[in-house]
This record gives structure tokens, C-alpha cells and sequence, in this order.
């Protein structure tokens, strides 16, 4: 009985008599979610290119990251290294469309996730090769100091951070559904073949995806760059966008925003208010069993298309 | 074949032949260290520093002394990316090298510790895991083949609450207090936690676990609730990127840095690079020196990088872990001279150099023949005793650089002692050994 209601009641009766807390959590819970979209909106866009779930994504953040910090480590100007950097990243997609993606042309998902795989390794070492191993504070100038909103604590850096994110994914629904070239981008999506034998470039397509891609990983990576240091762990932010992909749907970019709140929220609270029971830690398997729960009713993730196959 | 490649091929085998004979005839004359290193994946920014000291350490030896009692020392790395398989592998590996195979082995990872315990005595390669590895190794009763020295994790913890005890102004203001542990979420994390859990009965301290899951990228849930219970003091038994984001964490909630003590893995240069002058006031355990201005390290200068100090700095020289690396490989070296005393100077085996584990007498005067004066503590190890249970000193991040803040703090033998030798107990039970005598 003491079990039932530590599990059931307890946590319940703690939200309710301490309200500013559990606004805390929540709002913390939202800013965090925000910074999981940015890792998942990269996988998205690939994927709604490609059909491919892009292994690399992580290790571009990563990339982009240490591309930037090491520009500005040799006394590059940060708008400029911003600049650079993201021409790095262009040059990259450029590189990968010709070596890479190219020759897979019309190939399986499955040769194109493996293709992604050896990227991921070889983007790691490269970068390893250039910018050592060290870790790296990255400073852009995002302000630090902690703010009290009402009595709830946030960070600032937090704030611009799910700012920054809202906007970058307000130019993504903008870019896909108004333009031309996301109109394609998504004819892409649907069927390569269809879609070059109405005249869409599929190598233009897929050089100008896999560039906003970067240019989003780079986003993600000065964000969690900021908060732990660049340094090689953080490629493994990527396993904290699945659970997000899962929920929101892999080829849906409002799909990767309200994934990453629910899971942000959703592990927060979990944690602060269940994970005493059984230990803590339970924030980074929570988020999975979160994301299960809801592929149970939708297979295709809240948002994403739904699967219709013929027989 | 035309003539051509057939002088080329002559030629490729005299100078292969003329490069091998003085090689052997030297090898014969070397004591082999392997090098178990992680200089790439996540945790190199921890792995660099200490196999740069260990490096460094070897080379200084050889290049001053001309090697341990004329006997070069040769050591050759293997990257474990600090993954046990790999490193099991390189053991594997290097285990058989040189003319007496493995002296010892440095596994520099508590995974790797633990899948080679049970090779060593097998291998008759000792293990030194200096301040990591499994605890109850300390007991050299049933763990013949394995060394802690100079203390351990649960040493460590009892000397945090003494610590504690001294700022509050004495044990008895230790009752009502309230103490987080934050730790990473794994075997090793979790160490410390029976000693806390101990001492917390005892002194009636409120004792707080808060674990952060593997790497520790994202704790904000850990650090709501640390806001929430609001601690006296924080201790963090923390690994890579987790403490880097931990002293952000803590500071972005503005809790007293100087109230949040990290364990010996908690303390290094790159934990503290990403807080910048936000972690100032944070501490940390440690067993040696920080910096650059002893003795040994104006030698390494001198005898290593030809009196080029840039260079020096960097590859690492005076950071923590550096400084670790070489505290390490001092006390190997140390250990395979003792026991040349009594098996004579040339090449150890690794049964020989178990010996000198176990008789290893660092006294004080021997640190200040070493040019280690003041940089650690003197160490004496026995048959019954493979950790010593030495004291541990608190150090601060100012913002710049760490500086020493405490005199040494003794551990809680009478807490942490019995402790050990029941768990040994139950390890020898588990694994039908025989426990040694010692008397």
C-alpha cells in the first residue's frame, strides 16, 4: 500500500503543494526539449531527402562544433567563423553528394544508413586529426547569468537557446512549405525516380538538404557546445534525438519540436518526481519508454505520414 | 626479378638485418612496460594528460639515469578509446612483450580492472590501478596480484567527510547537516556510496544520492532537484563530460562552488574549461601536486623537451592529470627497483615486480631524491595492506589555475578498513580463494 502511494499519489500531492517548483521543472523541461529538436530536426531533413535515417547527424554537430571553436580559437572573429564554418559545412554536403550519396543513387535505405555509418566514423577521426581532442570552451556570446522569472530559476542561455531554435524552425517550415526548392525537396521524399522524370535535380536537392542539415547541426552544436564544452562526447547527443524522432515522426519538421518538448518534459518530471523511487537516473531510458508508449497507437510517430502499404 | 629490384631487395634485407641485431642484443637489457592509453574517443581529454605523463615519466628515467639501475626502460602504447574490450585486448597484446614480458599494468579504467583481475595472477602480471579499480583489492590477503595504492574511493569518501567536518568546526556539527552525492550513474559512481552511506548513520549527517546517467550531457533534472533540497555540501564522483556540465549546472543554480568538492576524476584542467571563471571556487581530491613549479617537472624540462618549456606545456605539463600520470609511473618504477634490490639489476618478471609492490617503501627523503618533494605523500605497502589508506588533499580552481586550499586530510581507517576486509571476504568466498597469511 506504502509502494502504491509513494508511486501513484506522493509525486502528485508534491506537484500540487509546490506549484513554483513544479513550474520549474516544466519550463526547464519545455528549454531543454527545444535544444533535443535542434539535434532531431537534422535527422528529419535528411530523411525527408532521402529516405535515410542519417547515423552521422551527431558527429556533423560535432563537426560543425569543433570547426567553429577551432576558427575562433585561432583568433577568428565569431561572425566570421560563424560564416566559415558554415561554408565548411556546404563544402561538406557538396563533398558527400559526389562521393557518397551519388553513386547510391536508387539503392536501398538500408545501403544509404550503412553508407551514413562510415561517415560518421570518418567525419570523427577527421576532425580528431585536425582539432585534437581537448576540450574546447565555446563562447559566442549567448548570455549565462541565471534569471528569476516569478520565482522560477531559468538559465538565459536556455531562453536564447529555445529562442534561437524557434526561429531557425519557423525559416524550416517557411523554407519547405512555401518555396519552390522545399516543394521538391519533398517530391524527393516521396520517390527519386518520379521525381527526376519531372525534371527535379536530385543532386542539387540533395546537396542543398544535406547543407541546411549541417547548417542546423552547426546551430545544435554551438547550443550544446556552450553548455558542456565542445569535445568528442558530443556526438552522443545524438541518442537523445531518437526517442525524439520516434515520438514526433522522422519526416515531420513540427514533429521534431513537439517531440523534443513532450520528451523534455516528460524526463524532467519523471525524474524529479518517480526517479527517487527507483534510484534516479532514469531520465535517458524514460524518454524511450515515453517514445514506445505512443509508437503503441501511432506507428508513424504523432506527426508523421502515415504508413500505407499495398498488398 | 631484373637487377634493379634485386638490389633494392639486398639492400632492404642487410639494413633490416643490421637494424635487428643491435635492437635484440638491447632488448635483452629493457624492462617492458605496457602503455594501456585512451588518447581518442570521449574520454581523451582525460587519457592525453596521463599517458603524456607516463611517457614523459619513462623517457625522463632513461634520458637521466640511463634507466632503472642501467636497465632501459621500454614501453610501447595501446589505444583502449577506454573501452574495456579494447583494453583487454591490448593486454592481450602486450602482456608477452619484451625479454620478461609485462612488469605490470596501469588499466587506467575501472572496466578494464576488473576483466584483468582475474588474468593477473594467471599472467603473473601484478595490476597497479592507482586510486581506481575494485576497493576491496586493498585487502592483500585475497588480492595477491592487484594494488590501490596510495588510497581509494572509499578512503577518499571518509576524507571528504572529514573535510566537511573541519569547515563546519568539528564531527559532532556534522549531525542535521545535509550532503548530496552526485555521481555518474555506473559501478565506479557508485563507490563511494556504502562509505557515505556509513559515516552518514554515524554522524547523522542527511545523505543524498543523485545519480546522472551515462555521459551526463544533459543533468538538469539532477540539478532541479539539488535546487530543491538545497545541500550544505555537494561531493561528485563524476567521469568526462558529466563533470564539465555538472560545474555548469551548479553554478548556473548559483550554489557555493566552494561548498562542491569533486572526487579525484572530478579535478582535472579540462573539467573546469567549459565554466571558465564560473567554476572558480570549485574543489576537488587529490592525492599529488597541481602545476608545474616542482622539481621533477624543471627535470622533465631539462631532460625530456631539451630545456624547450613550450613544448612542454604542450604536451600537458603540471595539469592534474598529468601530474597523475607521473605520480603512476613513479611508483611502478619505484616498485621494480625495489625489487631489483633483491633479485639483482636486469629485466623483472612480473612475479619479481609483485614483490617490489609489496615492498614498496616510498619515504619521504626518497620524493625529495625523486624531485617529488612535497608533491605526494610517502607510501609503504605491505602483504596485507595494497592501499596504505593515504590521506588526501583538497585543491581549487581560482578561476586560472588549482591551487592547494587543505593540509592533508587523514582518512577514516577505523570506518573503512573493516569495511574492506568484509568485502574481500565475500570476493574470496564468491571466487573459492584461499585467503594468504600475513603475519
Amino acid at each position: 500500500m506504502e509502494t502504491l502511494h509513494a508511486v501513484f499519489v506522493a509525486p502528485w500531492l508534491d506537484m500540487w503543494e509546490a506549484p513554483v517548483f513544479f513550474a520549474e521543472v516544466f519550463v526547464s523541461g519545455l528549454l531543454t526539449g527545444v535544444m533535443y529538436s535542434l539535434v532531431a530536426l537534422g535527422f528529419v531533413l535528411i530523411f525527408k531527402a532521402s529516405g535515410t535515417f542519417n547515423f552521422a547527424q551527431g558527429v556533423m554537430v560535432l563537426f560543425a562544433a569543433l570547426t567553429l571553436v577551432g576558427l575562433m580559437e585561432k583568433g577568428v572573429p565569431v561572425w566570421l567563423a560563424l560564416i566559415l564554418t558554415a561554408v565548411v559545412m556546404v563544402v561538406l554536403a557538396i563533398v558527400i553528394e559526389r562521393v557518397m550519396l551519388r553513386p547510391l543513387v536508387n539503392q536501398e535505405h538500408i545501403i544509404l544508413f550503412m553508407a551514413t555509418i562510415g561517415l560518421a566514423f570518418f567525419l570523427e577521426g577527421f576532425g580528431e586529426l585536425i582539432w585534437g581532442s581537448n576540450v574546447k570552451r565555446l563562447d559566442v556570446g549567448i548570455p549565462e547569468e541565471p534569471v528569476m522569472i516569478k520565482g522560477v530559476l531559468l538559465n538565459s542561455f536556455d531562453i536564447w537557446a529555445a529562442a534561437i531554435g524557434a526561429i531557425l524552425v519557423a525559416g524550416l517550415a517557411v523554407f519547405f512549405h512555401k518555396t519552390p526548392i522545399g516543394r521538391a525537396l519533398r517530391a524527393v521524399a516521396d520517390d527519386h525516380q518520379a521525381a527526376l522524370s519531372v525534371g527535379i535535380p536530385l543532386k542539387t536537392i540533395w546537396i542543398i538538404v544535406w547543407s541546411v542539415a549541417g547548417i542546423v547541426a552547426l546551430v545544435a552544436g554551438i547550443m550544446w557546445g556552450g553548455k558542456s564544452g565542445v569535445q568528442f562526447s558530443l556526438s552522443l547527443i545524438a541518442f537523445k534525438a531518437l526517442p525524439v524522432l520516434i515520438l514526433g515522426g522522422f519526416t515531420s519538421v513540427p514533429g521534431a519540436i513537439v517531440g523534443g518538448l513532450i520528451i523534455g518534459v516528460g524526463e524532467k518530471v519523471a525524474e524529479v518526481y518517480w526517479g527517487p523511487l527507483i534510484g534516479g537516473a532514469i531520465e535517458n531510458w524514460f524518454a524511450y519508454v515515453l517514445a514506445l508508449v505512443f509508437l503503441l497507437f501511432r506507428p508513424q510517430g504523432l506527426f508523421g505520414e502515415r504508413i500505407i502499404e499495398r498488398v | 626479378m631484373n637487377i634493379k629490384k634485386l638490389a633494392v631487395a639486398g639492400l632492404g634485407a642487410v639494413a633490416a638485418l643490421s637494424g635487428l641485431v643491435p635492437t635484440e642484443a638491447l632488448a635483452q637489457n629493457e624492462q617492458f612496460i605496457p602503455m594501456l592509453v585512451y588518447r581518442t574517443g570521449p574520454y581523451a581529454p582525460s587519457g592525453i594528460p596521463v599517458a603524456n605523463g607516463f611517457r614523459d615519466y619513462y623517457t625522463l628515467v632513461n634520458n637521466r639515469d640511463g634507466g632503472i639501475n642501467g636497465v632501459k626502460i621500454a614501453f610501447e602504447e595501446c589505444e583502449t578509446q577506454y573501452n574495456t574490450k579494447l583494453g583487454v585486448e591490448c593486454y592481450e597484446k602486450l602482456k608477452n612483450s619484451g625479454p620478461t614480458g609485462a612488469s605490470l599494468v596501469n588499466p587506467y579504467s575501472t572496466g578494464i580492472t576488473y576483466q584483468l583481475i582475474p588474468k593477473a595472477s594467471v599472467d603473473k602480471v601484478p595490476i597497479l590501478s592507482m586510486g581506481y579499480g575494485q576497493t576491496a583489492a586493498a585487502d592483500g590477503r585475497v588480492f595477491e596480484w592487484v594494488f590501490n595504492f596510495p588510497t581509494t574511493y572509499w578512503s577518499q569518501a571518509s576524507a571528504f567527510v572529514r573535510y566537511v567536518a573541519q569547515q563546519e568546526g568539528g564531527l559532532d556539527k556534522l549531525k542535521g547537516k545535509k550532503i548530496a552525492h552526485v555521481h555518474h550513474n555506473s559501478a565506479y559512481g557508485k563507490e563511494a556510496n556504502p562509505t557515505l552511506e556509513a559515516l552518514s548513520k554515524k554522524y547523522g549527517f542527511k545523505l543524498t544520492l543523485l545519480a546522472v546517467d551515462h555521459p551526463g550531457q544533459e543533468q538538469k533534472a539532477t540539478w532541479l532537484q539539488v535546487r530543491r533540497l538545497r545541500p550544505d555540501w555537494i561531493f561528485m564522483s563524476g567521469w568526462g563530460v558529466m563533470n564539465q556540465v555538472a560545474i555548469k549546472e551548479a553554478a548556473a543554480i548559483q550554489f557555493k562552488m566552494d561548498h562542491f568538492v569533486g572526487n579525484w576524476w572530478s579535478g582535472s584542467d579540462a573539467d573546469v574549461v567549459p565554466a571558465a571563471s564560473a567554476a572558480a571556487g570549485y574543489k576537488s581530491a587529490t592525492f599529488h601536486g597541481a602545476g608545474d613549479q616542482y622539481q621533477i617537472h624543471k627535470e622533465i624540462i631539462k631532460y625530456v623537451y631539451n630545456g624547450n618549456y613550450a613544448k612542454a606545456k604542450e604536451n600537458n605539463l603540471g595539469e592534474v592529470l598529468y601530474n597523475r600520470g607521473l605520480v603512476n609511473a613513479m611508483f611502478g618504477v619505484e616498485a621494480i627497483r625495489t625489487a631489483m634490490s633483491k633479485y639483482g639489476n636486469k629485466p623483472m618478471t612480473g612475479e619479481q615486480v609483485r614483490w617490489g609492490l609489496e615492498n614498496l617503501n616510498v619515504t619521504d627523503a626518497r620524493l625529495a631524491e625523486l624531485g617529488m618533494k612535497g608533491f605526494t605523500r610517502p607510501v609503504q605497502v605491505s602483504c596485507a595492506d595494497h592501499e596504505t589508506g593515504g590521506p588526501i588533499i583538497i585543491q581549487q580552481w581560482n578561476g586560472k589555475e588549482w591551487n592547494m586550499v587543505s593540509d592533508w586530510i587523514p582518512t577514516m581507517r577505523d570506518v573503512v578498513r573493516p569495511m574492506i576486509e568484509r568485502t574481500a571476504a565475500e570476493y574470496a568466498k564468491e571466487n573459492n580463494i584461499q585467503p594468504r597469511s600475513c603475519t
